[in-house]
């Protein structure tokens, strides 16, 4: 029997998780084996349903199957939302959903001792349902809903540990960074709805990205020449570029891994970053509406490329003076990132799609490898403190170095490698520059290195601490999802080599798959081999061969060029720039509104006050002296006359307030009796 | 529904019968008088239930008219009416009494007096809300201003005395202008009937009419109306009075000031200001929407800058009215512009109706959520007051939060709806206005997650409050949770709120033209 799973019933896949974090989320803190329970089960049923639902996209490869609904109506329009079913889709759930149900296992051990274990369960539910949501969406609205759901499940889950101060920082960093991407992308919706009148993806022939939208942003000319479909696209890509860790919105991601550690491996595997991506891949047509275009200053596309290839060199280069195992991975995600956002800049969507379906499953075995590392060596992460541990934990290295080779791009077995591939041909194919093409096989070499520097110094020489010397392999809820995740990073490859390139066709349509011979562009393909092998090399000569001694001694590299490690390891000091900039103006913004208020406006009410008891103060002066002296002869007679009645007077405001209401309410009363009449 | 039933007089004077209950009822125990006092508030909220019933959203003239002769020599009538915008107003005020009375639960001064001042301003807000003549309408903005003064000042924080009188003064000062401006008026048109005046105001009956007083007549009344109104939402920079107001008014009173009495201003800008003053508001809104953006942006800096946190919310409540307030005015800066967009206009006043309610929800929920920091922690209230309160508290924690991110504008919460429909139509209409006020969005996220960074998260900090630190009680549950499950509601779906005031807002975007 086939499962399949249609557009109309799409809504379930991100809706079983969600119903998970809300009964998680209501049941007490002693819940923990119902929450976890809970938590797995609707994600399995989430994955069970999305194989059925990729079934059904491939048996129509070229369709956009859609369930539109009304969510309200606003005047005589209405606010539409929908489901949509396509190949891209269904590819991402089915792998959203099978990485996030790992993870979930493997933080059934993980977090074993914690005492929110419950809410973990709770928040983790949150955000994978969020994610789904994210690719089920029809809805650039729907799709910007889940977008902040990611954010707020990010948020909480990174501010987990929320004791720690860092912790708690760095969770509000992460949403504050992405939210200013957000605001970019906000926009970009607002202006893209306001032009349309729509923001259905697909709505036959009357959604955004269907061409009548297309050809009208495409032909509307907007600020500074730029075409309307560039401007809104840009504005997208702000959004993209804060969620998946874009320079210069990266400055977060590095952080964020203050979480738990499976944490780390949703937000930089399967979840968060890869929603940046994969919005781009969704509303392709829309960045590339303007590729025909001659004559506008910029297309969307071309800023996209270089911003990714900035950040993929970027992030490596940072990436090769970082000390801590889960940083290195963080800035390895970053340029990972970045090599994706150049295949959508250069004009292959599929590359980049293919790059994050591999990347997820070696990037979640990585950092589920360094949970089990962690976990194992009494939450040591900093690498030079480790070392030594490829007896102890076989497994978790074994996988680890699959983990590693694949994202290094070693040749032919490691999906890694065919998915990087498919970038650096797309890049190599692009008119616009070559610069990219550079930044890229620059970052090739970088990724070979670093990536054998931390296998290197975490898995050889001998334990450096007392925590690395008393290591035991985890137990099988952690270490089975490892090897299921180290398959996949294999054998996941095998899906897109330039010879079959099934994904690359049904992602596009197509129900043919055209192959090419592999000799085909062969040159870069041996260029990019000989540069993973320089990496390979360089870090095997400068950490492999002669280990580290002790946790104090120099880092080789330090040694050699220590201004330049310094800086890289300061992260090339992109927190105290902001900090320095954009920090200060916020700052200052801050202060002046206050100023504004306690000195400008409030001074200008107090001094009006002022004026008022001033010639409230002569007015007096005058009556006093003037006029009253005579009336205080007669006054006194009254005086005389008023004490007779005064013993009426009690002093009690209760009293008095009491009279008053009651003869407020008897005078209300008569009037409405009276009008009534 | 039975039509002899005068439904919207029960509305308003019920409240005020309890109140005169309570205040006769001299040996009533405390907790009788709360329980009375939590009583009668609900009347507002079964009776608003009964009203939805019948109410039919189709018809935007209004509903449920009660017009009678009053002042027969002055044409003053006594007519209450309640259309869709009026309906969710009363709702909010419904919903917003009973909890700020729960919230009170715990004031022990005097709780009877308390109560009955409660229900008197309740009353008052309502006959704002349902009145269509200005003379009682006029009363009962007014009277609503007494009780809230005794209950600022009687059960107040330390700097109470002083707060509540520049709370009153420059409320009053600002309601002088406006009635000077209703006796203008009176005098050239000879009614305070707000649905005929409205009509004159629609076909420029009323500008002509006022010219008679002088050249400069339609123009100098508008302000007055407009100064009137303006302070009482308040549009900055006429929002000084409101951080003190809100701040040294005990918890409860704070929820009603900002859940319901903030809206009273907006209210009196779409029943008042724009229907009588459509010209007069178009030429203004140069001017007027850079101080509504000025209270997006600067309020939501200023909030930034506060370590009391019961005044960082009152800031953010200035920076939420203020979206309020943008998108009027962008609709009517765009009035009469060839090509206008009708999307835009209806996005943009759908989004100012549920940013009113939504607003209300979610303020009235901070500011209770600040009360209860506040009673753990013997009166202090400073953002450095606390540290790790989520460890000792995480129920609390959690209703705060969803309060926070509702506040924030968070999708799946309330809050968004209304903020999303406010910025499409401004986008719209204005779209350098709606890029300006995205500032407001950034600096709301920023000050609200210092303020949950500091308060709830971290360790407990020195001379913090952790250790003792008691999560929800019962009654604190019985106020929050209302209000909690209310934003998701309206969150996931708006329409139970647009539905009552869609085709309202369509028959306002439908008659964009200046006379």
């Amino acid at each position: 029997m086939k499962m399949t799973l249609s557009a109309q019933h799409l809504w379930l896949i991100p809706a079983l998780p969600l119903l998970a974090a809300a009964l998680g989320a209501l049941t007490p803190r002693s819940g923990r084996t119902p929450a976890a329970g809970a938590a797995i089960g609707a994600m399995v049923l989430s994955f069970l349903l999305s194989c059925g639902a990729l079934a059904t996209a491939l048996a129509h490869p070229a369709a956009h199957a859609t369930a539109n609904f009304t969510w309200f109506a606003v005047g005589d329009g209405a606010v539409r939302l929908g489901w949509l079913l396509d190949p891209l889709t269904a590819f991402m759930c089915v792998m959203v959903s099978f990485v996030s149900t790992l993870i979930f296992i493997f933080s059934l051990g993980y977090m074993k001792d914690d005492a929110n274990f419950k809410q973990f369960f709770c928040f983790l539910s949150l955000f994978a349902a969020a994610m789904l949501g994210i690719l089920v969406a029809n809805s650039l609205l729907l799709l910007f809903v889940s977008w902040e759901l990611v954010g707020l499940a990010s948020y909480l889950l990174i501010g987990f540990w929320f004791h720690k101060p860092e912790a708690a920082a760095a969770a509000k960093k992460a949403f504050i960074v992405t939210r200013i991407g957000d605001l970019g992308f906000l926009l970009g919706i607002l202006w893209l709805y306001d032009s349309t009148g729509s923001l259905l993806f697909y709505d036959n022939g009357a959604g955004v990205l269907e061409p009548t939208a297309l050809g009208g942003l495409a032909a509307q000319t907007t600020l500074c020449g730029l075409a309307l479909s560039t401007a809104i696209g840009l504005l997208i890509f702000c959004g993209a570029a804060g969620k998946s860790g874009q320079f210069p919105l990266h400055v977060w991601l590095p952080d964020a891994m203050e979480g738990p550690t499976p944490v780390s491996a949703l937000i930089h595997a399967a979840t968060m970053v890869a929603a940046g991506v994969f919005l781009i891949a969704r509303v392709y047509p829309l960045m590339a509406a303007d590729q025909l275009l001659a004559g506008v200053p910029v297309h969307a596309l071309t800023v996209v490329a270089f911003i990714g290839a900035i950040t993929a060199l970027l992030g490596a280069l940072i990436a090769v003076a970082q000390n801590d195992i889960k940083r290195v991975l963080a800035f390895s995600t970053v340029s990972q990132l970045g090599y994706m956002m150049l295949a959508l800049g250069v004009g292959s969507w599929v590359a980049a799609v293919f790059h994050l379906l591999t990347h997820a499953f070696f990037k979640a075995l990585l950092f589920l490898g360094a949970g089990s590392v962690i976990h194992a060596a009494h939450h040591e992460q900093d690498i030079r403190k480790l070392g030594g541990l490829s007896q102890p934990l076989r497994v978790t290295f074994a996988t680890f170095a699959i983990g590693m080779m694949a994202l290094a791009g070693v040749p032919f077995l490691f999906s890694g490698f065919w998915s990087k591939e498919a970038i650096l041909h797309a890049a190599h194919e692009w008119e616009v520059s070559h610069l990219p093409l550079f930044a890229g096989l620059a970052a090739v070499v970088l990724t070979a290195f670093y990536m054998t520097r931390l296998v290197a110094e975490t898995f050889f020489g001998k334990a450096r601490s007392h925590a690395a010397e008393h290591v035991h392999e985890n137990s099988a809820v952690m270490t089975v999802p490892l090897v299921l995740l180290a398959v996949c990073a294999i054998a996941l490859g095998f899906l897109g080599t330039p010879a079959f390139p099934w994904l690359q066709a049904r992602l596009l349509g197509e129900t043919e798959v055209h192959g090419h011979s592999l000799l085909d562009g062969s040159g870069l393909m041996l260029g990019s081999i000989v540069l993973v092998a320089l990496g390979l090399g360089a870090g095997w000569a400068v950490y492999w061969r002669t280990p580290r001694a002790k946790d104090t001694s120099p880092d080789p590299l330090a040694s050699a060029a220590p201004a330049t490690i310094a800086f890289l390891g300061a992260r090339m000091k992109f927190d105290e720039l902001y900090a320095a900039t954009l920090g200060r103006l916020n700052t200052f913004l801050a202060a002046f509104a206050d100023f504004l208020d306690h000195w400008v406006w409030g001074g200008a009410v107090n001094f009006l006050a002022l004026l008022g008891e001033f010639s409230g103060t002569v007015n007096r002066e005058a009556d006093e002296g003037g006029l009253n002296a005579g009336f205080d002869a007669t006054s006194e007679k009254l005086r005389q006359t008023g004490q007779a009645y005064s013993h009426a007077q009690t002093g009690g405001t209760h009293g008095y307030l009491r009279t008053v209401a009651i003869g407020f309410v008897v005078l209300v009363l008569l009037v409405m009796l009276g009008g009534g009449r | 529904m039975n039509s002899s039933l005068p439904l919207l007089s029960l509305l308003v004077f019920t409240p005020w019968a309890g109140a005169a209950v309570l205040a006769l009822l001299c040996g009533a125990s405390a907790t009788m008088s709360r329980v009375l006092a939590l009583v009668f508030s609900l009347s507002t909220l079964a009776l608003g239930l009964v009203v939805l019933r019948a109410f039919d959203p189709a018809r935007t003239t209004p509903q449920f008219v009660e017009h009678h002769d009053w002042i027969t020599a002055l044409n003053v009538h006594y007519y209450l009416g309640l259309d869709g915008m009026s309906l969710l107003l009363v709702l909010l005020t419904g919903i917003v009494t009973p909890v700020a009375l729960l919230a009170s639960w715990r004031v022990d001064h005097c709780p009877r007096m308390f109560g009955a001042l409660f229900l008197l301003l309740q009353g008052a807000a309502l006959g704002v809300f349902l009145a269509l003549d200005f003379f009682h309408w006029f009363l009962f903005w007014e009277l609503s201003l007494v009780p809230a003064y005794f209950l600022i000042k009687l059960w107040g924080g330390p700097g109470a005395t002083r707060a509540a009188y520049q709370f009153v003064v420059y409320t009053i000062g600002g309601s002088a202008f406006m009635l000077l401006g209703f006796a203008a008026i009176f005098a050239a048109t000879g009614t305070l009937d707000f649905t005929q005046l409205a009509q004159l105001g629609a076909d420029g009956t009323l500008a002509q009419k006022l010219t008679a007083l002088g050249g400069w007549g339609p123009r100098a009344i508008f302000l007055g109306v407009l100064l009137g109104l303006a302070v009482k939402v308040p549009l900055f920079p006429f929002h000084t009075w409101l951080p003190p107001a809100y701040a040294e008014a005990p918890t409860g009173a704070s929820m009603f000031l900002t859940g319901v009495m903030s809206k009273m201003g907006v209210y009196g800008f779409l029943r008042i200001l724009w229907p009588l003053f459509p010209a007069q508001l178009h030429a203004a809104t140069p001017c007027l929407l850079w101080l509504a953006l000025g209270g997006v942006v600067l309020g939501a800096f200023a909030a930034m800058k506060q370590t009391d946190l019961k005044r960082m919310v009152a800031y953010s409540s200035i920076n939420h009215l203020s979206y309020c307030l943008l998108a009027l005015f962008a609709v009517s800066s765009a009035t009469g512009r060839p090509g206008l967009s009708s999307e835009a206009a209806t996005a943009a006043l759908s989004g100012t109706l549920l940013q009113m309610f939504n607003h209300g929800l979610s303020a009235a929920a901070l500011f209770f959520c600040i009360g209860i920091l506040e009673s753990r922690a013997g009166g202090r209230r400073g953002l450095d007051d606390f540290g790790g309160v989520r460890t000792a508290a995480p129920i609390f924690a959690g209703l705060c939060g969803i309060a926070m991110f509702s506040s924030l504008g968070l999708p799946g919460l309330n809050g968004f709806v209304g903020e999303f429909l406010i910025f499409r139509g401004v986008f719209g209409l204005d779209p350098s206005a709606a890029a300006v006020a995205c500032l407001g969005l950034f600096a709301t996220a920023f000050f609200l997650l210092t303020f949950w960074q500091r308060v709830f998260h971290g360790p407990s900090r020195q001379g913090g409050t952790t250790g003792e630190f008691r999560d929800v009680s019962g009654v604190e549950l019985a106020a929050l949770v209302p209000l909690v499950v209310l934003m998701f509601v309206f969150g996931v779906l708006p329409h139970l709120l647009t539905g009552l005031f869609n085709p309202l807002i369509t028959s306002w975007a439908g008659h964009l033209v200046l006379p």
